[in-house]
């Protein structure tokens, strides 16, 4: 369905150069679901504009649904639906006349786009808001009526930039729920940016790691976790003495990594160390701890994340404040 | 590309092959419905027009002549360029919140025909000048003013034709600056020269000799000469050259208009 090679764009701000897009090789298939995942300024947005006929490539090429995004834009419009990250209704027109128009705008017939607008209004939770104009929506409302005019003409590849910001719980929880009746409906292939952890791990079959405008990781998320040597082991200990031994003794550990000691004022200090098979290995870490005479606080055994995974690979992690 | 996949056909729904002209109608269509639920904005656009004929146009009879004699007769013809003028010159200023919040690039997503989300929308507003014209005609009439019925038919025409050109350039300003604040005072510069150097409020054969000179490098003065000629039932070559002017910079502005909606996203 999507297939780039070197696709790059840069963008000219004042007198310097912005290299959002360094050279991207991306292929997804037929009926697959897709999550960028990224933090911000990573280039997920350009990416998806540049898939969307949108922008430009400044070089390299894009085929999308069978056809060059440069050569036919309009053949890949037509086959595609695309919610970007702003706000897709005019501010002035009625929620109801800006779907039954999107539809109408797709090639559909006036019975059709009403039958559909009636759908979607219903299904998006969107039917007692329908003859509001849209300033007059909560924006949770208003990101839903995007999500609404991105499927109207059900298309078989849709693009989702960053679709989940401003929902609450449940109205996430539907948008997924309804993509995935989508795809198993009418198979339809989903490429989707997000910050949600939670969301390029649960919902998508397959994440590309996204930083400084390349792929770094691209995987299925058990795949991407598998390369992260470990679970996590975080105990905390009274003092930073007892936490310096403590560190000392959980590298003893078979299969355990380097341990690192967190001090924060007013914070009791703590031991960050990765080992395999976290759950396995806590008695005996405790054991020994007790052994040399350390009396852990706390302690606690994660599974890695892919937020992990993105630590592992930068350096840095994607949520903030938090290391 | 080498490989092409196979994509899945467009879903079974019923779909009819988009035509530009369809594309028009709906754009059209959608610009529509905002003036049709709050017809008070046709009323707001006429206030000034009609603000100038109640308050200024009683000054003219004063300078006697041809001006003074008759002087709506000579009036309205370019208070209705005047209309023309700051009607689609603002244009512009709808698109703006569009282009910020990203509802024209969720447009410049879907198949549309590029020309076709420009001339939609320039036709929208020249059918909302037009219905303003129509009833500052009305007004006029019912206050005693004569006007030959054909020379109002083609001179009402030649607005349109003069506002479809303007309005496409205020959506080019507007493509180009993206902001409020940079939109406003460039519209409003163009604008007031413009109007100034037309003789819409007096007779341009006042002015001393640069003044004048400065007026005929003017496209809307011609505009306003065809006008006057077409109120007073005159069939003379300005009508032809007022025609040429308004046709002139309508071709060319929606040429490069509709190439600037192509480049549109940012
Ligand atoms: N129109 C533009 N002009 C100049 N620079 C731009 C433009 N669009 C994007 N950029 C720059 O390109 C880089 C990538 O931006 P992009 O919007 O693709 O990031 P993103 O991954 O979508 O981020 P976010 O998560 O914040 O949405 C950023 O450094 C951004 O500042
Ligand atoms: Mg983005």
């Amino acid at each position: 369905m999507i297939h780039t090679r070197e696709l790059t764009r840069t963008f000219r701000v004042g007198k310097r150069t912005v290299e959002a897009v360094r050279g991207v090789d991306i292929d997804v298939g037929e009926g697959e679901f897709v999550a960028l995942l990224g933090p911000n300024g990573a280039g997920k947005s350009t990416t998806l504009r540049m898939l969307t006929t949108l922008l430009e490539p400044t070089s390299g090429t894009a085929s999308v649904a069978g056809h060059d995004v440069r050569a036919e834009p309009t053949e890949v419009r037509r086959r595609i639906g695309f919610v970007g990250q702003g706000h897709g209704a005019g501010d002035d027109q009625r929620v109801r006349d800006e779907l039954h128009t999107q539809g109408l705008l797709y090639g559909l017939d006036r019975r059709t786009a009403r039958s559909r607008t009636g759908e979607l209004l219903d299904l998006l939770e969107l039917d007692e808001a329908a003859d509001r104009v849209v300033t007059a929506l909560s924006g949770g409302q208003r990101r839903r009526l995007d999500i609404a005019m991105g499927l109207i003409h059900r298309p078989g590849l849709l693009f989702l930039d960053e679709p989940s910001t401003g929902l609450d719980p449940q109205s996430r929880a539907n948008l997924w729920e309804h993509v995935a009746r989508l795809r198993g409906e009418f198979g339809t292939t989903v490429v989707v940016t997000t910050h949600y952890l939670e969301e390029a791990d649960g919902a998508a079959e397959r994440v590309l790691v996204i930083d400084h405008g390349r792929v770094i990781a691209d995987g299925s998320a058990d795949e991407l976790k598998s390369r992260v040597s470990g679970d996590l082991v975080v105990f905390t200990t009274e003092d930073g003495a007892a936490a310096d031994l403590g560190a000392k003794v959980a590298e003893a550990l078979p299969s355990a990594g380097t341990a690192e000691v967190v001090a924060e004022p007013g914070r009791d200090p703590r031991v960050r160390i990765r080992v395999e098979h976290g759950d396995a290995a806590l008695p005996g870490l405790l054991r020994s701890l007790d052994g040399a005479g350390v009396a852990p606080l706390s302690v606690a055994v994660s599974r890695p994340t892919l937020d992990d995974v993105f630590l592992t690979l930068t350096g840095r992690s994607l949520r903030e404040g938090e290391r | 590309m080498t490989a092409t996949m196979r994509t899945q056909p467009p879903p079974a729904a019923a779909r009819t092959r988009g035509t530009t002209a369809r594309d028009v109608w709906i754009v059209f269509q959608r610009q529509g419905r905002l003036v049709l639920r709050r017809p008070a904005l046709i009323l707001f656009g006429m206030l000034q027009p009609v603000l100038y004929l109640a308050l200024f146009s009683p000054l003219l009879e004063g300078l006697g002549g041809p001006t003074g004699e008759g002087s709506w007769r000579w009036f309205v013809p370019g208070l209705l360029v005047m209309l023309a003028l700051f009607a689609s010159g603002f244009a512009g200023f709808g698109l703006l919140p569009e282009l910020a919040s990203g509802a024209h690039e969720r447009l410049l997503v879907s198949p549309v025909s590029r020309v076709a989300l420009l001339l939609g929308r320039v036709l929208a507003d020249a059918a909302m000048m037009f219905t303003q014209m129509l009833l500052i005609l009305a007004l006029v009439v019912a206050f005693g003013l004569r006007i030959p019925p054909l020379g109002a038919v083609v001179g009402l025409a030649l607005l349109v034709v003069l506002g479809v050109g303007l309005s496409t350039l205020s959506y080019l300003v507007a493509l180009a600056v993206r902001q409020t604040y940079v939109f406003a005072p460039i519209v409003q510069g163009a604008l007031m020269p413009l109007m100034l150097l037309s003789g819409v409020l007096l007779p341009m054969d006042l002015a001393p000799g640069w003044l004048y000179a400065l007026s005929r490098l003017n496209p809307v003065s011609y505009v306003v000469d065809a006008e006057r000629a077409l109120f007073a039932g005159e069939w003379g070559p300005a009508v032809g050259v007022g025609w040429a002017v308004a046709l002139g910079l309508a071709v060319v502005a929606l040429a490069v208009g509709g190439r600037a909606v192509r480049g549109s996203a940012r």
